[in-house]
């Protein structure tokens, strides 16, 4: 490895200071009234955009090491998903509190007439388990079951979809890019648990190719 | 040095006080009236070319919104389906000359210069709540003049049921229409009593001054009543006819979007309430306004839809 511990440590911190810029710009435009003419929609769906494309970002972690053969990428990953919580978290607070206006009756009305805030919310139900079990002594007490809580962030990446495509009104250019990146991220994954199959098949373990030939006639 | 031990005023030149009192009364109103006078001109452009308009009685006296949030944040899917970039793209169309094609069930067919339509229907402001089916809202001061009393001139015939609108198609200039997000050209359409009703106008101008071309100039419809999607920009033809014009909208989302498309905050749409408005230029901490129904003009128009089931025909 080129870097050391130290260099790392600096590494981390110049993208930990990129990934809040999105933030304070937001922040900052919105003391100057910057926001133009509907300052709550541009907080709103600015944050959305941000923890949607933090979202892809981690997903793209592991794809790129796959990919490239380094293993680098991966030290970001826990970063890139805490963000992705971090500006999912200030979209919900922009809609709860400035949008809703802490109202219940606005909640009650509104929620169970639009599906795609149903779908946001389950996205973010998704997300919060996770970043509450990232840190690396969670990892410890969950053992194994680390790994299977955290494949949910795929089912989250779905859902952070069809939150977007179902409250369009008309031109579904945008979420469709969004729809393209995941779908490619995870294809990426889907092929490589595919090949590590195949070749485990031909090293002919006998108990685990059995078990791999199996899966693959059952699918 | 001579100083006046005594300043002598002759009782004659000591002023009244009733006169004195009564002075200070007229200069305080002649500053209320003044500033009062300057008012106005406040929500106008500066010297813009209707900068002394007759106000209509049929204006409502909420706050006006903030012209600068009125131009900057427009549902113009011709140019972008992006509020702030549609504004931006507009700049390029040409406004005039301008004509209107007139045609269908009516005695006078013809193609009408914009100016001689100005000429024959004077035009005054009418400041009136405006409602996105998107569920934001402002206040806007429009210059226009009365659609009926226009529709009346063309004389329509007794086959005329419905009067369809249509905004010009011209995808080198209005750059969205080269993509299919809706069907172009944008179409729209009143009921002929909806049309003539006295709150139906044309609009040419606002905020004292011409479209600028983002809110639809040189000429657009406003249905006060209705979302603003009914409000159709650029148009370049009005048509008579007797059966139900396919509007834009509905054609696109006929489960989403009807062809009355009435301001009614008991009928959601499919996927959002339509019971809270966000009034632009509001603090952001204020809470969204309740939406009401037909948009605050109830009273003037629900009397149009009393046999009617408004969540059928939504």
């Amino acid at each position: 490895m080129l870097f050391n511990k130290q260099h790392w440590a600096v590494i981390k911190l110049l993208v930990f200071t990129l990934s809040l810029l999105p933030f304070f710009e937001l922040f900052f435009a919105g003391i100057d009234d910057q926001l133009g003419a509907n300052p709550i929609e541009t907080l709103h769906f600015g944050f959305g955009d941000w923890a949607l494309r933090f979202l892809c970002i981690g997903l793209a972690l592991t794809p790129i090491k796959i990919i490239t053969g380094q293993s680098w990428p991966v030290r970001f990953r826990r970063m890139m998903g805490l963000f992705a919580f971090f500006y999912a978290s200030l979209h919900l607070l922009v809609y709860v509190v400035l949008d809703l206006s802490l109202s219940w009756t606005a909640f009650i009305d509104e929620v169970p007439k639009s599906p795609y805030i149903l779908a946001g919310l389950v996205t973010y139900l998704l997300l919060l388990p996770l970043a509450l079990t990232s840190t690396k002594s969670m990892q410890k007490r969950f053992g194994r079951y680390w790994l299977v809580l955290h494949r949910s962030v795929y089912a989250a990446a779905i859902t952070a979809l069809v939150h977007y495509f179902w409250l369009v009104k008309k031109d579904y250019t945008q979420p469709l890019i969004y729809a393209v990146v995941v779908t490619m991220l995870l294809t990426v994954r889907a092929f490589n648990i595919y090949q590590k199959q195949i070749s485990s098949v031909k090293a002919k373990s006998p108990k685990l190719g059995q078990k791999k030939t199996t899966n693959k006639i059952s699918r | 040095m001579l100083i006046k031990s005594k300043t002598e005023i002759a009782s004659h030149e000591i002023t009244d006080q009733a006169v004195f009192e009564s002075r200070r009364q007229f200069i305080k109103a002649a500053s209320v009236l003044s500033a009062s006078a300057l008012l106005p001109e406040v929500s106008r452009a500066e010297a813009g070319k209707y900068a002394n308009i007759t106000r209509s009685t049929l204006s409502t006296t909420a706050a006006i919104t903030d012209r600068a949030d009125a131009i900057s944040y427009t549902n113009y899917y011709e140019f972008s389906t992006n509020k702030q970039d549609s504004s931006l793209l507009a700049r390029g169309l040409t406004t005039s000359p301008w004509t209107v094609e007139v045609s269908g069930e009516t005695e006078n067919p013809g193609k009408y210069h914009l100016e001689d339509i100005l000429q024959a229907n004077p035009v005054e402001e009418r400041i009136y709540r405006f409602r996105c089916v998107e569920a934001w809202s402002m206040v806007v001061p429009w210059v226009g003049f009365p659609l009926g009393e226009m529709l009346k001139k063309f004389k329509p015939t007794s086959k005329a049921k419905f009067v369809q609108f249509t905004t010009l198609y011209n995808p080198d200039i209005m750059v969205g229409q080269r993509a299919h997000v809706l069907e172009w050209p944008y179409v729209e359409g009143l009921r002929m009593d909806e049309a003539m009703h006295p709150l139906a106008i044309l609009a040419t101008g606002m905020y004292g001054d011409t479209l600028p071309n983002q809110n639809g100039a040189p000429l657009r419809l406003i249905v006060p009543w209705k979302y603003g999607f009914k409000s159709i920009k650029a148009i370049v033809k009005i048509e008579f006819t007797e059966t139900m014009p396919a509007t834009a909208w509905n054609k696109s989302g006929p489960g989403e979007y009807g062809f009355y498309a009435n301001v009614n905050p008991e009928v959601p749409h499919p996927r959002w309430s339509q019971s809270r408005e966000r009034v632009l230029g509001s603090s952001i901490f204020a809470p969204k306004r309740e939406t009401e129904k037909f948009n605050g003009y109830g009273e003037q128009v629900a009397s149009l839809y009393s046999d009617m089931d408004l969540a059928k025909f939504f």
